[in-house]
């Protein structure tokens, strides 16, 4: 994207007044979506976003400044602004010798979406858009969206790091508003991978259609979910997001290094039930949140967070771990060059167990069964989080009875990860999330198999 | 700086071929963020960005594409781009870009040279000066997660074929701050801030002492017992309802059947208590802003008046296919999306009490100062509502001890129905609706 000569010489203008540290983050990014709303496909769009971040650090403090001027002036000028906000103690030029770092991608691109015509990508949207509406009379409404992206970055920095990464990602999703005598209920699928259009080969979108059509339909005659404390059991792949509120944002180094962690200082302690491991990966093929480096060159890494119950490690980028002296987890990510990075998490999961699934249900007597979560939210510092239920029912003497309106569930992280007691051997991934923090968007994935939670505190109107 | 943004617009403009629609929405911004930690900046970050929308409608068709340089040859590219684009949608009969409507453009007033001109060592000291207000605030505050100053210069330019030609440019900025209070190994966290279009209207001092008095009157807090129990909303929480309700509100939302209030026009769906304003003419709102996303004058709409529904909010599409006008409530997610429609600055028509008096006259009931999950528990199509809280249970007309790890779970309509009264303490937040206090009847409450 850059001559090395022009990113070697910005580095070195980065540091002219004396910073510890200075980066490059040149990011080109393409992408088209379509939108089917209504039974029209409303609009296509593309975009192109390219620019370059420039950080540079003096101690513990960190300027930054970007452009979308790739010139070399215009680096040159970010590179100014960015030291100035750094304001070191002065110390003259110094030459940047890069070496240029590979890293394995998770998978290969079969089919680049910009080489797919519009035209298929419509297709999908009004295939779609047939079959939910075919699942029945009550389906009153259906939008679906296409999306793809294609990222190329580049990363250079003052320790001579230069390295590259070419991301492609595909996106569908369909919603569905079913309407009846107890008003309108909602119902969505989506799929996303770090994949070009195979995903296609990957997901019948036939069957992507049907199965948000029937959430909807399901839901209209679902009775408000019950309140109070309770045994939740999770489906398998459906609650992934339990554990990314639950105890990833908490281990998460920037968090922990500013005391705002229920997990600080508990590394090689028992912090969850003995059955327990949760694993961060960036390596995971095809998955959402994959990438062959993170966004400041680091390859990614496939990093166990809990083993055995038993707190391992934290995840780091490279300010936090040069901080401690060791090295970046590989988790170092932004949301686009015009933002700094941070600490974010990958594809989060929880590894499978002995149980059988079935039996899990069968031996609940009373509590809610959730085959779908929607988002959360966890507040870091106390532990306390929520998220919403999107497919749920009631378990009643062992078996899965009626289907609940949507509803939050509340826990505190520290306490849920020791009340696991029962995982079964059926993990799955979930869909793609986007997860935010401190205003950045970054896609991850997660996964679980069934597992159950002996108590949990779940927000319904019914007594 | 702004004539150069309409100069781009009609550049774009100049392109069109006969027979089809085009409309260029050119911005530029500048951002500064600083954040202080340790009594030492922790990143100081400035920024400019710009971008163009090009949106065009050829044979009932819509394309849309962006870029983010304005030379001539890229600006050429994206229309071709959003032309060919629209050869792929479907044909509309209502679609068609905003015609000039005759409202005048109201003026707000909203770019303060002052901040354009404020040094960055200022800015600098400010966000220092926060996190040492906060941790002085108490001896029970244990740490920051953030203490922050962030400022926005942003200036646009719309321009279209069907002779909208309007620009505008406001600033704002803020000062915002997580902080924690500790005893023993309870931790517990309380947020502060305050706004406005310029540092001199920030208050510091207020925004230290806000997160320092929600974090510290937490401590202690027990989770409470499954209970329906009437609720005092603490502005910020009644601003976030507000937030959800708007979308019911939205005219397209209500043409595509997603709105549970479609067909209830001049119905009584909230108690007489509740009017519902959506005016970004108001200079005090964060929010305001002169014309709206399609370049026509923004206006004062009353959406609910004395509890009766009156009027749907609608961009230039909606109006339409409603067969209405618009209301001047086109939105856009910047230069990078077409426009939707939505409220900008909602509010309610404050009432004569105070927060004190609501809680005396509540009696027994529990007063939320945060939610948490409001993406995830509630369903603005359905009107299920459920989301995770933490407040004060009120005793006796008191504000008693704190509570946290709940749900307060309605449905939105039964919550509007709800409210028993309206506080005075209207306050304008860094989102598109201010905050009252609300008192509404009936919430169920889940913890033990």
């Amino acid at each position: 994207m850059i001559e090395e000569a022009v990113i070697s010489r910005t580095l070195g203008a980065a540091l002219r007044t004396g910073g510890d540290f200075a980066e490059i983050f040149v990011e080109d990014k393409r992408s088209s979506s379509a939108l089917l709303d209504d039974g029209k496909v409303e609009e296509l769009t593309s975009g192109r976003d390219r620019g370059a971040g420039i950080r540079v650090v003096v101690g513990d403090t960190t300027g930054f400044a970007h452009t979308a001027d790739l010139t070399e002036p215009g680096l040159a000028a970010a590179a100014e602004a960015a030291a100035a906000a750094a304001r070191g103690g002065g110390g003259g030029t110094r030459p940047i010798d890069l070496t240029r770092q590979s890293a394995p991608s998770p998978n290969v691109i079969e089919i680049y979406p910009g080489d797919v015509p519009k035209a298929r990508k419509v297709e999908l949207l009004t295939r779609a858009d047939e079959v939910a509406r075919q699942q029945g009379g009550a389906i009153s409404q259906v939008s679906a969206s296409y999306g793809d992206s294609r990222r190329r970055i580049l990363v250079a920095n003052s320790d001579g790091l230069l390295a590259a990464d070419d991301q492609v990602k595909t996106f569908f999703a369909v919603s569905c508003v079913a309407t009846g005598d107890t008003g309108m209920q909602t119902g969505r699928e989506s799929v996303g991978h770090t994949v070009g259009f195979e995903l296609f080969d990957m997901y019948d979108i036939d069957e992507l259609a049907a199965r948000a059509a029937h959430r909807a339909l399901t839901k209209l005659s679902a009775r408000p979910a019950p309140s109070g404390q309770m045994p939740v059991v999770i489906g398998s792949g459906g609650g992934g997001v339990l554990f990314h509120e639950a105890c990833g944002h908490g281990l998460e180094a920037d968090l922990v290094g500013k005391s705002a962690s229920v997990f600080k200082g508990r590394v090689g302690e028992l912090v969850a039930s003995p059955t327990v491991t949760i694993v961060d990966d960036g390596t995971m093929a095809r998955e959402w949140g994959a990438f062959s480096i993170d966004d400041e060159g680091h390859p990614a890494q496939r990093n166990v967070l809990i083993e055995n119950g038993i707190l391992t490690d934290y995840m780091w980028d490279l300010l936090r771990a040069r901080k401690e002296g060791r090295q970046s987890s590989g988790n170092g990510r932004r949301q686009s060059y015009q933002h700094l990075p941070m600490v974010r998490m990958t594809n989060t999961y929880l590894l499978g167990g002995p149980d059988d699934p079935d039996e899990i249900v069968a031996s609940t007597d009373k509590g809610v069964y959730v085959k779908h979560l929607g988002g959360g939210q966890v507040n870091t510092a106390t532990g306390d989080f929520v998220f919403g239920m999107t497919e749920a029912y009631l378990i009643e003497n062992g078996e899965i009875t009626e289907p609940l309106r949507e509803g939050n569930l509340i826990g505190n992280g520290p306490e849920v990860l020791t009340r696991i007691d029962a995982l079964a051997g059926d993990f799955a991934m979930g869909p793609p999330g986007t997860c935010g923090k401190d205003g950045q968007g970054v896609p991850v994935g997660d996964g679980v198999p069934t597992l159950r939670v002996s108590s949990l505190t779940v927000g319904g109107t019914a007594a | 700086m702004s004539d150069a943004l309409l100069d781009i617009g009609d550049r774009v403009v100049a392109m069109a071929a006969p027979g089809e629609q085009v409309e260029a929405v050119v911005s530029r911004g500048r951002d500064t963020e600083i954040k202080a930690y340790d009594g030492e900046i922790e990143s100081l970050s400035s920024a400019q960005s710009q971008g163009v929308g090009i949106r065009v409608i050829a044979d009932g068709r819509q394309g849309f594409a962006y870029a983010a340089t304005f030379d001539d040859e890229v600006l050429a590219e994206t229309l071709v781009e959003a032309r060919d684009n629209a050869g792929f949608a479907t044909p509309d009969e209502f679609l068609g870009l905003a015609e000039p409507d005759g409202v005048a453009v109201a003026e707000l007033h909203l770019f303060s040279e002052a901040l354009e001109s404020f040094p960055t060592d200022a800015k600098v000291e400010l966000a220092i000066e926060l996190e040492r207000a906060v941790r002085a605030a108490d001896p029970r505050i244990s740490g920051i997660e953030s203490a922050e100053y962030v400022d926005v210069m942003a200036e646009g330019a719309i321009v279209s074929t069907t002779g909208i030609r309007t620009m505008g440019r406001e600033t704002a900025c803020y000062v915002m701050t997580y902080a924690m209070a500790a005893d023993g190994d309870e931790v517990q966290t309380g947020f502060g801030f305050s706004v406005g279009r310029e540092p001199g209207e920030l208050d510091v001092a207020h925004a230290a002492a806000q997160a320092s008095d929600r974090a510290t009157r937490m401590l202690g807090a027990i989770k409470p017992p499954s209970e329906r129990l009437r609720v005092v909303l603490d502005p910020w929480v009644t601003a976030q309802f507000l937030g959800i309700l708007a979308y019911t509100l939205d005219g397209e939302a209500v043409l595509k059947g997603r709105s549970l209030f479609a067909e209830r026009l001049g119905d009584e769906v909230a108690s007489p208590l509740i009017t519902l304003v959506d005016d970004p003419t108001d200079p005090q709102a964060f929010t305001a802003t002169e014309t709206d996303g399609e370049g026509l004058a923004t206006r004062r709409n009353v959406l609910i008046e004395g509890g009766v529904l009156k009027l749907f909010v609608q961009n230039a599409y909606s109006a339409r296919r409603s067969g209405t006008v618009s209301t001047g409530s086109a939105v856009r997610g910047g230069f990078k999306s077409t426009p939707g429609v939505g409220c900008m600055a909602t509010s309610l028509l404050p009432g004569t009490a105070t927060q004190a008096e609501l809680v005396a006259s509540v009696g027994d009931g529990l007063l939320v100062q945060d939610v948490a999950g409001l993406h995830s528990g509630v369903n603005p199509i359905s009107g299920d509502f459920s989301t995770g809280a933490e407040g004060l249970r009120i005793r006796g007309g008191e504000l008693a001890e704190p509570v946290r790890e709940f749900t307060i779970a309605s449905t939105l309509q039964k919550m509007l129905k709800g409210v028993t009264a309206v506080g005075n303490d209207l306050e304008w937040l860094p989102m598109s609706a201010s905050g009252v206090s609300l008192v509404i009847d009936e919430v169920t409450i889940s913890g033990v």
